[in-house]
């Protein structure tokens, strides 16, 4: 059941989604994620759509899989959708006691929905198609330039590795242990909250204890094999800039020059288009 | 006992790691059997008998433990589980008590049992794995490897199940340890005639104690016989990289250097006995 969460992880396959520079994948998400607040309109939201559909296609990765990533946030959208629906001030256009829906409310709860949405999409579609490795690694290069100021950019991106590295790991050791435990007959699933909160301790003691465990062995064969932080560290693949890389900047800024002519589309252009 | 129909088990089904660990597997366990799996590595035995109480279901396909159906709706999973006990594959991360008594006492005091009975059989089953009375009100985290693994042995067999499965119990014990354990299973079977499943990579181990052995391999049985007649196939068990007992290849490079000892021959006793009859009758020249 922890395996369901696709938001994070890693789908293997060939495409040019995949080849990207990761430093130019980080940013082009950016710059998609600031572009999803600038739509100001439905036109705009058409051009988001066909646009991250192409990528969505070019990656590879079948969209039925891209959305199974949304479900376990789908209570969040939701929320943020009603909140917003009966929340906001404007035009009112239907009431029933103290509940009001205004024009503003429908528009404003659409747009969230689409952003957080597209948002999702955007960064599930970072991470499944580029192997951790590679993203911390495009992460450490891009903050480079701040480690004058004395940000520590190695130790970041290394504690970063360490961390995607043992999710996984973590989540297949509390699933043996659940497992484990749950054959001396431990209860789960008790419709008793405080029963099931009991059931957690045999699961979180013996799940500190390994990971404490394993912190401590990593450091120990970190330091065998001399690590010693970041400085005249070379890499054994070293990030290289592509034409392909090249094309998908130019994609982009296309992109945002389209957005930007669909921000300024409004009724009164699309009005005659129709009658 | 136990019966299985038609079972298949997918991890991650539709995703892109899909793998199919089981597959089509028939089988049925009886009381009173002590059966012995092997296969090589991944050949899903794990899986396989994790699905014997229900800690996972099967994607297609039934099992029965006393004929209740592990996938039914409603069927009581706790209760399955205290009838079938399982000792996980590397289970000594199953321990968290504060103290080793109190741990092997964790599967008993699931099972509602009273403070007397719990006594009993907390006490009763430390000593089966030799873990004396003196380390039992110590605490689970300041005891070697070993012992931490016959604790946690002890803690699935204080709820004396009907159906015993252990995964690989004595991978990475001393030799002396591992026998004592397995022993100790076995008298214990003897007398109180409950079913044991000993999943082992040691031939000489599944041969010794098993009386029926079940030979995994990419998720399907393979064979499913007794000692005697699977060690006697040596050259499929090499086919799918398993091997048989040392005293079997012995009796093998024997009879193809002339004798004619019988096939399947598991373990010393009966190894000695034919091959020094075998020699009484060749005349030194
Ligand atoms: N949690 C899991 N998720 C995905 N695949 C798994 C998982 N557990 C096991 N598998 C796969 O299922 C197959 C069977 O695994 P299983 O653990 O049952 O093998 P095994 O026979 O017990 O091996 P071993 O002798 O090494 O213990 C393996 O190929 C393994 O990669
Ligand atoms: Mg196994």
């Amino acid at each position: 059941m922890l395996r369901d969460i696709t938001l994070g992880q890693y789908f293997p396959a060939e495409s040019v989604i995949h080849r990207l520079d990761p430093r130019v994948k980080i940013m082009l998400t950016l710059a998609y994620i600031v572009v999803i607040f600038l739509i100001r309109n439905f036109v705009g939201y058409g051009v988001l759509f066909v646009a991250t559909a192409f990528i969505v296609w070019l990656s590879k990765v079948p969209p039925k899989f891209m959305l199974k990533g949304l479900r376990p946030l789908l209570f969040f959208i939701l929320l943020t959708a009603i909140l917003n629906l009966f929340m906001t001030d404007g035009h009112e256009i239907f009431r029933l006691g103290f509940i009001r829906i205004t024009y503003e409310g429908i528009i404003g709860a659409a747009f969230m929905v689409l952003r957080i949405t597209f948002l999702i999409v955007a960064s599930s579609l970072l991470t499944l198609t580029t192997t951790p490795i590679r993203l911390t690694d495009g992460l450490e290069r891009l903050l480079n330039p701040f480690k004058k100021i004395g940000l520590p950019a190695h130790e970041l991106a290394m504690m970063m590795t360490i961390a995607l590295r043992f999710i996984p790991t973590l989540l297949e050791e509390t699933d043996k242990i659940m497992k484990a435990q749950s054959a001396r007959g431990s209860d789960f699933e008790s419709r008793n909250v405080l029963r099931r909160a009991k059931a957690m301790i045999p699961i979180l003691v013996p799940l500190f204890i390994s990971a404490f465990r394993r912190a401590d062995e990593l450091a120990t064969a970190m330091e065998c094999r001399c690590y010693r932080g970041g400085e005249g560290r070379t890499r054994l693949n070293a990030l290289k800039m592509t034409e392909l890389d090249m094309h998908a900047i130019m994609f982009m800024i296309l992109f945002v020059v389209l957005i930007v002519g669909a921000n300024r589309v409004t009724w009164e252009i699309i009005w005659p288009i129709f009658y | 006992m136990l019966k299985l129909e038609n079972v298949t088990y997918t991890y991650q089904p539709n995703g892109p790691f899909e793998k199919t660990a089981v597959r089509d597997v028939n089988l049925q366990v009886e009381l009173g059997e002590f059966v012995g799996i092997i296969g090589h590595t991944g050949s899903g035995k794990s899986t396989l008998i994790q699905m014997l109480n229900a800690l996972i279901k099967p994607t297609s396909g039934k099992v029965f433990v006393d004929n209740v159906a592990t996938t039914e709706k409603g069927a009581n999973l706790r209760d399955i589980r205290f009838k079938v006990g399982l000792v996980m594959q590397y289970p000594e991360y199953q321990l968290f008590e504060e103290t080793i008594y109190k741990d092997i006492a964790f599967g008993p005091k699931n099972m509602g049992l009273g403070e007397s009975e719990i006594d009993r059989r907390v006490r009763a089953s430390a000593q089966l794995v030799g873990i004396g009375e003196e380390l039992l009100e110590k605490s689970p985290f300041e005891i070697s490897g070993g012992q931490k693994r016959r604790v946690a042995i002890a803690g699935v067999l204080a709820m004396e199940p009907k159906v015993l499965i252990l995964d690989e119990p004595t991978a990475g014990l001393d030799p002396i340890g591992r026998e004592e354990i397995l022993c100790k299973i076995r008298d214990m079977h003897r007398e109180t005639g409950i079913a044991v499943i000993l999943i082992s990579h040691s031939m000489e181990d599944v041969a010794r104690y098993a009386n029926r052995i079940i030979v995994m391999n990419k998720g399907q049985i393979a064979a499913d016989d007794t000692p005697d007649a699977i060690f006697a196939q040596v050259e499929m068990l090499e086919s799918i990289g398993l091997s048989v007992p040392q005293i079997t290849k012995i009796a093998e490079g024997l009879n193809r250097r002339g004798f004619a000892l019988p096939s399947g021959i598991h373990d010393l006793q009966t190894g000695k006995f034919e091959i020094l009859k075998a020699i009484e009758g060749v005349k030194p020249c």
